[in-house]
């Protein structure tokens, strides 16, 4: 059992469970994996506990009203998983500023959470737009071969690119 | 041949779901992808972890998937897109995806890991930005999401060819794709 207190897992490895993980979830509930839909879900269960029922009648949450649908509880196990695999190889650690941010950025707390919030912001924005994210449209999407899921994770990534390249040389960092 | 109705009944669907969200969750941690080192990694092409994960998933599921239908177990679902939702929406989730260095999926994983910039700024960025989607979508939907829309065309659709040759063809391109990375030690 070393395996399960390996502190990592050969990529391979874990691309060809992840992939028997879609044939399940296609098998037992008819749908494949996807996380960012679950996201707008909360943001419409928030807005609708802050203003009411009028903010759950606007046009998007009608086509994804504010439940807690099965997906929703998918991507609420995500984090249960990953604490069980991080504790597991004893990695698990509370860490306010990953260390390669550390090392370019400061060890400024506030720095890096405007950094992520603004870019959870656009990842929030740019995955409903797209109607997915990487594990919709990067892995569902690519392995059913939908042309929108190889447009999209083909943008995904010229923008992750670009946006990590110029982020990392930015002047005078 | 009739269609086997396979899917689970819908109480059985959280439980189930929560299992395999554990799962997921459990595999992203050890292949080491919620960490903002690896992502970041993979955006600055240093390190081709994220590409590897990914690439071996999609052709493991895509193969999975083209034998479960051969059975009549599975139904597809592919995605509606068009290129201004899903070009435009991909490059808006790609600069952020730099800024951020996780992705939906990858930051709930990274929450779990204790990693708290993905929790508070990652998580929390999402529900904002989601939320501000739904301020803006009856303003982008007649217009810019319906540019260039080509519905839910999947690979074999567009190219007027067989799945299977397609599956064959985008296997053996990830395939080559991995061991080209294997020999060049990424």
């Amino acid at each position: 059992m070393s395996w399960l207190t390996m502190p990592r897992w050969p990529a391979i490895t874990v691309g060809v469970a992840i992939g028997l993980l879609e044939c399940l979830t296609f098998l037992l509930l008819d749908k494949p994996i996807g996380c960012s839909t679950a996201f707008t879900r909360t943001s419409g269960l928030i807005e609708k506990a802050l203003r009411g029922n009028a903010a759950a009648e606007k046009p998007y949450y009608r086509l994804f009203p504010p439940v807690i649908d099965w997906e929703w509880v998918f991507v609420a196990g995500i984090p249960l998983g990953a604490f069980l695999a991080a504790f597991s190889s004893g990695t698990f650690r509370i860490e306010w500023v990953p260390s390669l941010w550390t090392a370019i950025f400061g060890t400024g707390i506030s720095r890096r959470l405007g950094a992520a919030l603004a870019g959870g912001f656009l990842v929030g924005l740019g995955s409903r737009w797209a109607g997915g994210c990487t594990s919709g449209h990067g892995i569902s999407g690519c392995l059913q071969l939908a042309l929108s899921s190889w447009l999209a994770s083909a943008a995904f990534f010229a923008g992750g690119i670009l946006s990590a390249i110029l982020l990392f040389s930015l002047p005078g960092r | 041949m009739e269609r086997i109705h396979l899917p689970l009944p819908d109480p059985a669907k959280k439980p189930a779901a929560l299992i395999l969200g554990i799962l997921f969750g459990f595999l992203l941690q050890k292949g080491g992808v919620t960490r903002y080192e690896t992502i970041i990694g993979q955006l600055l092409l240093l390190d081709f972890t994220v590409l590897k994960v990914m690439l071996s998933a999609v052709l493991t599921g895509m193969l999975g998937i083209q034998i479960l239908l051969r059975f009549n177990l599975v139904a597809l679902h592919p995605k509606h897109g068009s290129f201004g939702s899903s070009v435009i929406g991909g490059l808006i989730f790609g600069l952020g995806f730099g800024l951020l260095g996780y992705c939906p999926g990858t930051a709930a994983g990274a929450a779990g890991q204790g990693s708290l910039d993905a929790l508070f700024g990652g998580v929390g960025g999402m529900l904002l930005g989601a939320a501000f989607y739904s301020e803006i979508y009856h303003r982008i939907e007649p217009s810019v999401l319906r540019w260039g829309n080509f519905g839910d065309i999947t690979l074999p659709e567009l190219l007027r060819t067989s799945r299977w040759k397609v599956v064959t063809a985008v296997a053996a391109l990830l395939a080559a794709v991995l061991a080209a990375l294997s020999l060049a030690g990424l």
